[in-house]
């Protein structure tokens, strides 16, 4: 990075050691999303109220039967989990966009992808790990059968990490946007394709008492690819959005 | 090859070069997609299980082919335009995309037409439809980000990132698809999925696609120079040019 | 030739409705597609020359000049000073 390197020949600023620049900036960040999110507690709760809701809307639409809703309740589970997880995506990097630290981060000598992976990491903390730990419950009233619902959860854990971290990439593109809101729907969902695919795989095969482990392993390839390209698409979409 | 890339760099250059080179992908498109219709609804043999229907392989296929490589070269162009700053890698990709989604379209509406006689429905989640249909959200997508900003140069670089980030997940698309349709709908028929075809029918298929493809660069090559005049409106070369046909 | 008669050949087996719709809408859309691109180009041609026309009457874009538009500042100069 350039701005790495201007600092680190700046006459003017004290010689650290840039690594643990890193890691203090990378602290830094946590902590203070996980004390704005904490805050905004209505914020952190919108996305778990909107899955519950979701999951009462179908059986009150389809049938409270439960033979059915056992049937569909892992694809139910994982659709609206992902929406809600969607749901949330466009506060991600809103409220910083408009008071401006987003543009102290973009000047930060650290690297914005590692910065940027902060804030995906604060926002799964805080979205995608409280569904997970939820969606066993609505699994209940769901009727789910027993023994899949630490594959649920499970799953959701490690999916929900790629939806955050992809859906990133989408609501630093549109962060810039007036009427971001639609469009980064249509951005992002074609790309949580594979990861429902797998997740909601992976619950079926518990449920029918198969192997999960290649669904998890797949779940954490896409994780793992994700965790390696998605921050450069995220940091190269937030200059976009800001320098645009 | 860095004199090339130079010269990529003057849309003055590829207007002119264009200008040439078209002529000779229309002709060419006009002769392969003509040999390619009349062979392949006249004289290729039907089908022994599909009959008849089966001639629909020969917009269908084409069309998926070509909706997928629309989306790679838009990529490419998207990582010449951010890499190299050259401005006709983004012009291109900005012609590319309703191309691009009316292929997948011609895919998806060819591919339901032949459900009905295959299947007996207009659509079925077929893997390779399913995938089509994605592909076709992609191309949305992209039209819809790039046309979202006011700056064109924002709304260039946008949709080059969100091009790229596309064409990484395509593969894992495609595959994550065709798994999901081989665990829940097993050895089902599907339209394209056949090994060895004779030549008579393989033959013409082939020609259609090249067809398909020189209509494509064909078609890129005039949209982009039309594209090259709207941008650069103002530029010196292009108002002598106007002069010159005043 | 696969048909022996043309009844046959528009017939195809009983599968003409889908084979025809199949190929027409490609066909009409690829003819379409270069309608479109043949009416844009000549249109934006068509607005370029219009716009030399009106700016070698008013003067603004001497021809030949290197010089970039300049709008006609008659009358619509204020001197504060």
């Amino acid at each position: 990075m350039s701005s790495t390197n201007a600092t680190i020949s700046s006459p003017v600023m004290p010689v650290h050691d840039p690594k643990g620049g890193l890691l203090i900036a990378l602290n830094a960040t946590l902590k203070r999303d996980m004390m704005l999110m904490l805050r905004r507690r209505g914020e952190v709760l919108n996305p778990l109220v909107f899955f519950a809701l979701v999951i009462t809307l179908f059986p009150i639409g389809i049938s409270p039967d439960p033979e059915l809703l056992a049937v569909i309740a892992p694809g139910l589970l994982w659709v609206a989990a992902l929406l809600a997880a969607l749901l949330s995506l466009d506060s991600l990097f809103r409220s910083d966009y408009e008071d401006g630290s987003l543009e102290q981060l973009l000047l930060a000598p650290q690297p914005l992808a590692a910065l940027g992976l902060a804030k995906v990491a604060v926002h799964w903390l805080l979205t995608g790990l409280p569904l997970a730990l939820m969606a066993p419950l609505l699994g209940i009233m769901l009727a789910l059968p027993t023994g899949s619902y630490a594959v649920l959860a499970l799953s959701l854990a490690l999916g929900t990490a790629s939806l955050s971290l992809i859906g990133a990439i989408g609501a630093a593109l549109t962060v810039g946007l007036a009427r971001g809101g639609v469009l980064l729907s249509l951005l992002v969902l074609p790309l949580y394709i594979p990861v429902l695919i797998f997740g909601a795989g992976a619950v079926q095969a518990a449920i029918m008492g198969d192997g999960v482990t290649a669904h998890l392993a797949i779940l954490g390839a896409l994780l793992a690819v994700a965790l390696m390209l998605a921050p450069w698409a995220i940091a190269a979409s937030l200059r976009i959005s800001i320098n645009g | 090859m860095w004199a090339f890339i130079n010269k990529l760099r003057s849309p003055k250059w590829f207007y002119g070069i264009s200008a040439k080179l078209q002529p000779w992908f229309w002709a060419l498109a006009a002769l392969l997609l003509l040999t390619g219709t009349l062979w392949g609804l006249a004289f290729a043999p039907a089908d022994y299980q599909q009959g008849n229907s089966f001639r629909i392989i020969y917009v269908h296929v084409p069309a998926a082919f070509l909706a997928q490589s629309i989306f790679v070269s838009m990529a490419i162009a998207g990582l010449v335009f951010m890499v190299w700053k050259i401005k006709i890698a983004d012009m291109a990709a900005t012609v590319m995309a309703p191309l691009g989604a009316a292929m997948t379209f011609v895919a998806l509406f060819s591919g339901a037409v032949w459900g009905v006689p295959t299947w007996g429905t207009w659509w079925m989640w077929d893997a390779r439809l399913t995938s089509m249909l994605i592909l076709l959200f992609l191309y949305l997508g992209v039209i819809a980000l790039r046309g979202a900003f006011n700056s064109r140069d924002s709304g260039s670089r946008a949709a080059s990132v969100l091009t790229m980030v596309g064409v990484i997940n395509i593969p894992i698309i495609k595959y994550s698809v065709d798994w999901w349709y081989t665990l829940h709908q097993p050895a089902t028929f599907t339209i394209t999925g056949r090994a060895a075809m004779p030549m008579e029918m393989w033959a013409p298929l082939l020609i259609m696609v090249l067809g398909f493809y020189s209509f494509f660069v064909g078609l890129t090559l005039m949209r982009t120079r039309s594209e090259i005049l709207r941008r650069e409106a103002n530029k010196r070369w292009v108002r002598d040019l106007i002069e010159e046909l005043r | 030739m696969a048909f022996s008669s043309l009844n046959e050949f528009l017939a195809m087996g009983g599968h003409g409705p889908y084979v025809w719709s199949a190929w027409g809408v490609t066909a009409l859309l690829f003819m379409v597609i270069v309608w479109h691109a043949r009416l844009e180009h000549r249109q934006l041609l068509r607005g370029l020359k219009r716009r030399a026309r009106r700016e070698s009457q008013s003067g603004s874009y001497p021809h030949g000049s290197a010089q970039a538009p300049v709008k006609p500042a008659q009358g619509d100069v204020h001197h504060d000073a």
